[in-house]
């Protein structure tokens, strides 16, 4: 699914977290939000999944207008950054859990529902984890078992707020190339948040270089690389 | 109390830094149980000996009399009402307070601790000033045949007030705590508000509701201040446990007003031991979830 940000803002009572931002997001490309802390990352992945409304500006999923879409019609597979795994369920539950809310017409039989679980848990490479608790998994762990959960509705778009962040620097190279895998053969679009320049430059086919609440410049990471479009890109990516 | 036990059933070679010498130790917990056993054990023990000074068919006789079971059917149908009501209000307070930004938030919060500010008597005498014959809309109500003041509303009223902030006081911090981002996920995952509710924000806040819920059902049914302003002490009628007591006491009736005081500490009983119960039985579960 292409995604198209048309002139957004968001004001939080005086503050502006996001100047008019424009954007268009090819269907099936894995993009990074890249930019220091503050910049309005986190805001604009979440007026994309429709948790937090724009006070001006358009979004737009294949053409057609999505900014008056509720969170759930939006149907986006978000990746939070604590994970915000549901701490009362088991992995299998919490993987289980959009499967189950949806209308009686559409939710699959338990069955299939197992199933589906069991498949998501293999994806992840974690099939033994299922009847186990939220706290009793490593770091690493809760980030795949958050990913998998936020698969297991078949989203349209997959949203994932520094998905790394809390992790140690070996297993977020492994986690890397695990979401790589998973984006490749899910072919679902995919936005990241991060503010690890080199996880962006690896990972992404478009980085999205943000400054309070401005994108500085997109580009292929190659492009950026080769032609910072400002002082501040140059500075931020070291170049 | 609760502090008392753990340090003493913690034998340590390695002192940990607030570990304090052991004399220190051992006159703490002597004190401790010394002021327990002065303050609450032994008038405990004398409330049950006078109710039992003329045998035990002497008491249950006393507690089968019309007007003692009408007290005690009243207490209980009281707090079988306010403690749902609150728990629903208090639930309802503690989401809005905690997981909605608006203005006047910081207003509400001191609002809801009112009841614990103001003295149950003036509580009483808010509700007889608003609802009271010497009221139009107390007036009014008499009229038409529905009166609150020394009558069943009126006490229940009063003790909807003064339960209120039980449960919204044990809810707030511990929904503060977990914070929001666990309901988002539930949304972005395509399930309706009243399931998030019902499937993540309840189960994650039940300990703190049932301790909420019992804390408001003892003082429910203990309440004495504010109920006896607005009950008139109509015997039979509107008269609740602890009203029932004082009367009896005052009639000289000294078996009788010890056994209803012993019929009401023992409510209280049970229900601690019923927390300590859930406590012991869910331990690493609670301490999975909150410290508490
Ligand atoms: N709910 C809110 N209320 C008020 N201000 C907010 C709120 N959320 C974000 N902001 C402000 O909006 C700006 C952008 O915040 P945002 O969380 O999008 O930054 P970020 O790029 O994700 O930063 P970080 O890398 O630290 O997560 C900040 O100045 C922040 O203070
Ligand atoms: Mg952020």
């Amino acid at each position: 699914m292409n995604i198209e940000i048309e002139e957004i803002c968001k004001d939080f009572g005086t503050t502006a977290a996001l100047q008019p931002v424009s954007l268009s997001i090819p269907a099936g490309s894995l993009v990074a939000l890249l930019g220091p802390s503050g910049s309005g990352k986190t805001t604009l992945l979440r007026i994309l999944g429709g948790l937090e409304f724009p006070s001006a500006g358009r979004v737009l999923f294949d053409g057609a207008d999505a900014t008056g879409l509720t969170v759930q019609e939006r149907r986006a597979g978000f990746v939070f950054q604590s994970y915000a795994l549901f701490r009362h369920m088991s992995v299998f539950d919490n993987i289980a859990y959009g499967l189950r809310a949806r209308p009686r017409k559409t939710r699959p039989a338990a069955a299939e529902i197992a199933r589906r679980v069991t498949r998501l848990l293999d994806l992840i490479k974690l099939p033994d984890i299922g009847g186990r608790y939220p706290s009793q998994l490593s770091g690493g762990q809760r980030q795949r078992v958050a990913l998998a959960r936020a698969l297991a509705i078949e989203p349209r778009m997959l949203l994932l707020d520094e998905p790394f962040g809390a992790l140690d620097a070996k297993v977020r190279k492994e986690l890397r190339q695990g979401l790589r895998d998973i984006h490749d053969t899910t072919g679902l679009t995919t936005i990241f948040v991060t503010h690890d320049q080199d996880e962006a430059m690896e990972l992404a086919d478009l980085i999205v270089v943000m400054s309070m609440g401005r994108i500085e410049q997109i580009g292929r990471p190659a492009e950026i690389r080769a032609r910072p479009a400002s002082d501040f890109v140059r500075q931020f990516l070291d170049l | 109390m609760a502090h008392c036990v753990p340090l003493a059933a913690r034998p340590r070679r390695l002192r940990s830094a607030t570990t304090e010498p052991r004399v220190v130790k051992g006159v703490l917990i002597a004190l401790c149980l010394a002021v327990l056993s002065v303050l609450l054990f032994a008038p405990l023990i004398a409330v049950f000996d006078e109710a039992l000074r003329r045998g035990w068919a002497f008491a249950l006789a006393s507690l089968g009399e019309p007007d003692a079971q009408a007290a005690i059917r009243l207490t209980l149908s009281v707090a079988a009402l306010v403690v749902p009501l609150n728990a629903a209000f208090g639930i309802a307070a503690a989401w809005a307070i905690t997981k909605f930004d608006w203005r006047g938030k910081a207003w509400v919060i001191t609002l809801i601790d009112l009841p614990f500010s103001i003295s149950p008597v003036v509580a009483g005498l808010l509700f007889v000033l608003m609802f009271g014959a010497n009221s139009a809309f107390g007036a009014w109500l008499v009229a038409s045949g529905f009166p609150i003041v020394f009558a069943v509303p009126g006490i229940v009223l009063a003790t909807l007030f003064i339960t209120f902030p039980f449960i919204a006081r044990e809810l707030i911090p511990v929904m503060l705590e977990q914070g929001r981002a666990e309901e988002e996920a539930a949304l972005t995952l395509g399930a309706s508000g009243s399931r998030v509710f019902l499937t993540v924000t309840l189960p994650n806040i039940r300990w703190a509701l049932l301790y909420g819920v019992l804390l408001c059902n003892a003082r429910a049914m203990g309440e004495f201040g504010a109920v006896a302003v607005v009950s008139g002490k109509i015997r039979g009628q509107t008269t609740t446990m602890p009203l029932m007591i004082e009367m009896f006491y005052n009639e000289y009736l000294s078996v009788a007003a010890f056994t209803m005081a012993s019929v009401l500490a023992l409510l209280a009983f049970v229900t601690l031991v019923l927390k300590s119960a859930l406590e012991w039985r869910h331990a690493d579960q609670l301490a999975a979830t909150h410290r508490h």
